[in-house]
């Protein structure tokens, strides 16, 4: 298939009785296990996808509770201390007027994550049954998903740096909370479930000749 | 086992194309999703290898020189990257100081030394060196695991948190973590896989 061909001429390598490799995108008989060009393994549908995309999902939804229960930072200020969730730092930059910081906060740790389950959720339940959703949109919402994903950590970053800086002894010291960790986690294992998604099941539907 | 270098498929929605020499050198997109197949960038094993040892460089700069400097009154405080890595670094925290460590360093490094492994040989007219193609496949993969330019963020959200109640300065390796992001997103703009993927398996010397 030259690149110039027209929408209609499009084969899959899977109808061509072929296997596409998804690291570096040769095309090899279904006959191999792994590319002979970059060494990945080979498989035309990656194996359970979708079951490996919601375990994934379901340890980062179960570790997101705690991540939102516990305290992220403890600040000692004066003798007091003071735990913050992530919303309740949240609601302290908008009492001091920083609203920006607060909303690129809001935005990264409470937005993406939830935005994310929903989206991964949504995707492996419409994709495990037939369905007649428009693949393009589908698509778009995997490759989002997939890109913003990583942009979750600000939150964990921002308690590293404030409990490296802050260590002025009685005045003022910061000490990171449980809940980071579980929202670091929570973050990594949404990510391997947006991974672990084979974005070729989306098209699938298409080829099959299920109406757009 | 028959395949052609010249066939390869979208990654995303497993149509076939034939790539014409003239494709090769000019961006293409999958006609029926978009995702970009060529990015067509002449030269890209030279500047992805030169921007790779750049990286590795100006990483060894931030590593030695200090990050930030805090001043609030009588105190003062100095934090380097290490030390920021370190913070979690007591208890059950552990694991999560090993995160941020693998997240914002150990990942960046390696991917610029797995791509300087697999494609120097190349400009330098050798042949492969053992493992090349793993080596090239890992760079890949960590990819979404380096997340040097959202720690970035982060410290522009803390210092703006911080500033409130001390001084903040700048130290060299806060400015030598910038260059960083920047060399490193613009040596993303060259990892055009079916590029360098010919190239490493086409090297015949």
């Amino acid at each position: 298939m030259d690149i110039s061909g027209h929408q209609h001429d499009l084969i899959t390598a899977r109808d061509a009785g072929m296997v596409a490799c998804t690291s570096c995108g040769l095309v090899a008989s279904p006959d191999v296990e792994s590319c002979p060009r970059c060494h990945a393994r080979m498989q035309s549908r990656i194996d359970g996808s979708i079951q490996r995309v919601l375990a994934w999902l379901l340890a980062g939804l179960i570790l997101y509770v705690p991540a939102n229960i516990y305290p992220m930072l403890r600040t000692t200020q004066m003798f007091k201390e003071q735990d913050s969730t992530i919303v309740g730092g949240v609601i302290t930059l908008i009492h001091h007027h920083a609203y920006a910081i607060g909303a690129i906060i809001f935005i990264a740790s409470v937005l993406i994550p939830v935005g994310k389950f929903i989206v991964i959720a949504y995707l492996a339940v419409l994709l495990s049954r037939p369905h007649t959703k428009d693949p393009h949109r589908l698509h778009i919402l995997h490759a989002a998903v997939e890109f913003i994903g990583r942009w979750s950590m600000i939150d964990v970053f921002v308690v590293a740096i404030l409990v490296a800086l802050v260590q002025f002894d009685v005045l003022a010291s910061i000490k990171p909370g449980l809940a980071a960790a579980c929202f670091a986690l929570s973050v990594v294992f949404t990510m391997l479930s947006a991974q672990a998604f084979d974005p070729r099941l989306i098209w699938d539907v298409t080829d099959k000749g299920t109406p757009k | 086992m028959i395949y052609d270098p010249t066939c390869i498929a979208c990654p995303h929605c497993d149509v076939v194309y034939r790539l014409s020499a003239a494709r090769m050198v000019t961006r293409t997109r999958c006609l029926r999703c978009g995702y970009q197949l060529t990015l067509g960038k002449s030269e890209a094993i030279a500047r992805v290898v030169g921007l790779a040892l750049t990286s590795t460089i100006l990483m060894g700069i931030v590593l030695f020189a200090p990050f930030l400097y805090l001043n609030a009154g009588p105190f003062d405080s100095s934090a380097s990257v290490v030390d920021v890595v370190l913070g979690f670094a007591t208890g059950i925290m552990v694991p999560l100081s090993l995160a941020v460590l693998i997240f914002i360093i150990v990942v960046p490094v390696a991917r610029s030394l797995l791509l300087i492994y697999a494609l120097a040989p190349l400009l330098a007219g050798h042949a492969n060196a053992t493992g090349a193609a793993t080596a090239l496949r890992w760079a890949f993969v960590l990819k979404p695991w380096a997340m040097a330019e959202i720690f970035m963020v982060g410290v522009a959200v803390a210092l703006v948190k911080i500033g409130g109640m001390a001084t903040v300065h700048t130290g060299t390796a806060f400015w030598a973590f910038v260059l960083l992001v920047v060399v490193n997103t613009f040596q993303d703009t060259f990892m055009c896989r079916n590029t360098l993927w010919t190239s490493l398996a086409t090297n015949t010397t």
